[in-house]
């Protein structure tokens, strides 16, 4: 029997969600044996090459990329997993969704104290780039999430006891110590 | 007419307890080591009945446990799915009404509402997040009042006096706009330590003391090791 298969993706996350997926430690030497990596960060797999089956995502959505690779992963995965804060709430990212987007943009590019005041302003704008959204959302207000594993980071003990638990088919028995919002 | 009694007895999930006359449930329940959550509660202060995390069930009515005497012989409801989940329900509105960054939070690990969402085991609320526009306010030399975090549960309201009796807090408008204000004058006029007992009471990192924070590391703070309630639970043994 072939192995199941995991993806992961970064979204509007800050990296900090897989630096505690390795955090497992010399498990992972256990998990190499368990599963087959496919388009992940990790193995620098870019696009899919065969269904998945657990999808994990760290991040929210802050921009038309972000939501286009949450769609893709959508539709690879049996599975699909939302790590931590910000792809659960949106977290800091989403400290900006009472600000207007130009108003963000401008204090960035126009405003901050870095801003050489001899060059001229320039708001980046090209078609190329991805489109900024209103508001960062969490990836379940965009495509149905299966489920979900709190933290910032959420820790590699925590992730570790939801992979194992999902592999072997058993529900995830959640412990007051497994469970933390920082 | 008869003396009333000295003790009157009441149940809790059918487990038989013993109350003084006029004690609130919540209280009565205590004693007897019984933990219903809350949050708005502050003992000490006049009970508000503004979370309604404490509610419960009597004869098929709902109530809350904060404000609610308890009677001889009523047979309360506490510990039941329904009753659960409908309070895990009002947390999750509390986190999606404001804007809860925990991560950047000074109060989290101290925080009672974060606390009860470990309790509850929350892994994400069932409501779409508001994100509502919501600032930071200097309150005085000492104090913030960071709205983005604020419950409405009146504690402040409540509790935080000069030492001439004034109340440095109070509410605008009504409802889903209600917002608490600071009186800047008499904020400024707290000392250290009334500044200190302000932060502590606010359940949430609402008021916050000005020129500290995250001074307890994370595995020392109040809710790091063991869920909210535990002290209550541990006194029954
Ligand atoms: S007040 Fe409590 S729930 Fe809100 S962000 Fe701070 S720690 Fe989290
Ligand atoms: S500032 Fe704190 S104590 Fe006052 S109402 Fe808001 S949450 Fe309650």
């Amino acid at each position: 029997m072939s192995k199941p298969v995991v993806a992961t993706a970064s979204l509007a996350g800050c990296f900090g969600c897989h630096m505690s997926f390795l955090d497992i430690d010399e498990r992972i030497l256990t998990l190499i044996d368990l599963v087959e990596f496919n388009k992940s960060p990790i193995d620098d797999i870019k696009t899919f090459t065969k269904p998945v089956d657990i999808g994990i995502i760290e991040g929210g959505c802050c921009n038309s990329e972000n939501v286009e690779v949450l769609r893709e992963f959508r539709k690879h995965c049996q599975v699909l997993i939302s790590l931590g804060e910000c792809a659960i709430m949106g977290g800091l990212p989403a400290m900006r969704n009472a600000i207007p987007v130009r108003e963000c943009l401008e204090e960035a590019y126009f405003h901050s104290p870095t801003i050489d005041p001899s060059e001229p302003k320039i708001m980046p704008g090209d078609e190329d780039l991805p489109i900024i959204l209103d508001k960062v959302l969490p990836l379940h207000e965009i495509v149905k999430i299966d489920a979900f594993l709190p933290g910032c980071p959420p820790s590699a003990d925590l992730i570790w006891k939801a992979l194992t638990s999902l592999l072997e088919g058993k529900p995830l028995d959640l412990s007051y110590n497994l469970v933390k919002f920082d | 007419m008869s003396k009333p009694k000295a003790r009157i007895s009441f149940t809790v999930d059918g487990k038989k307890c013993s109350a003084a006359p006029g004690q609130t449930i919540l209280q009565a329940a205590k004693d007897n080591g019984i933990y219903i959550p809350a949050l708005c509660r502050w003992e000490g202060f006049k009970p508000a009945g503004a979370c309604r995390v404490c509610t419960v069930r009597v004869g098929g009515r709902y109530m809350a446990a904060c404000t609610q005497p308890v009677t001889d012989g009523m047979a309360v409801e506490n510990d039941v799915p329904d009753l659960q989940d409908m309070r895990k329900a009002l947390i999750e509105m509390l986190f999606v009404e404001g804007n809860h960054m925990c991560p950047t939070c000074e109060k989290s690990g101290n925080c009672e509402l974060q606390a009860l969402a470990y309790r509850f085991l929350m892994l994400v609320p069932r409501f779409p997040f508001q994100f509502p526009a919501r600032r930071v306010e200097p309150a005085g030399k000492k104090i913030l009042l960071e709205h983005n975090r604020c419950i409405k549960c009146l504690r402040c309201v409540r509790g935080v006096r000069t030492r001439d009796n004034k109340a440095v807090f109070g509410t605008l408008r009504r409802s889903r706009d209600k917002k608490i204000s600071v009186d800047q004058v008499l904020a400024s006029a707290l000392t250290d330590k009334q500044a200190r007992q302000a932060m502590d009471r606010c359940p949430v990192g609402s008021i916050l003391k000005k020129e500290v924070g995250f001074a307890v590391p994370i595995g020392r703070r109040k809710y790091d090791k063991e869920p909210i309630g535990s002290d209550v639970e541990k006194a029954r043994g």
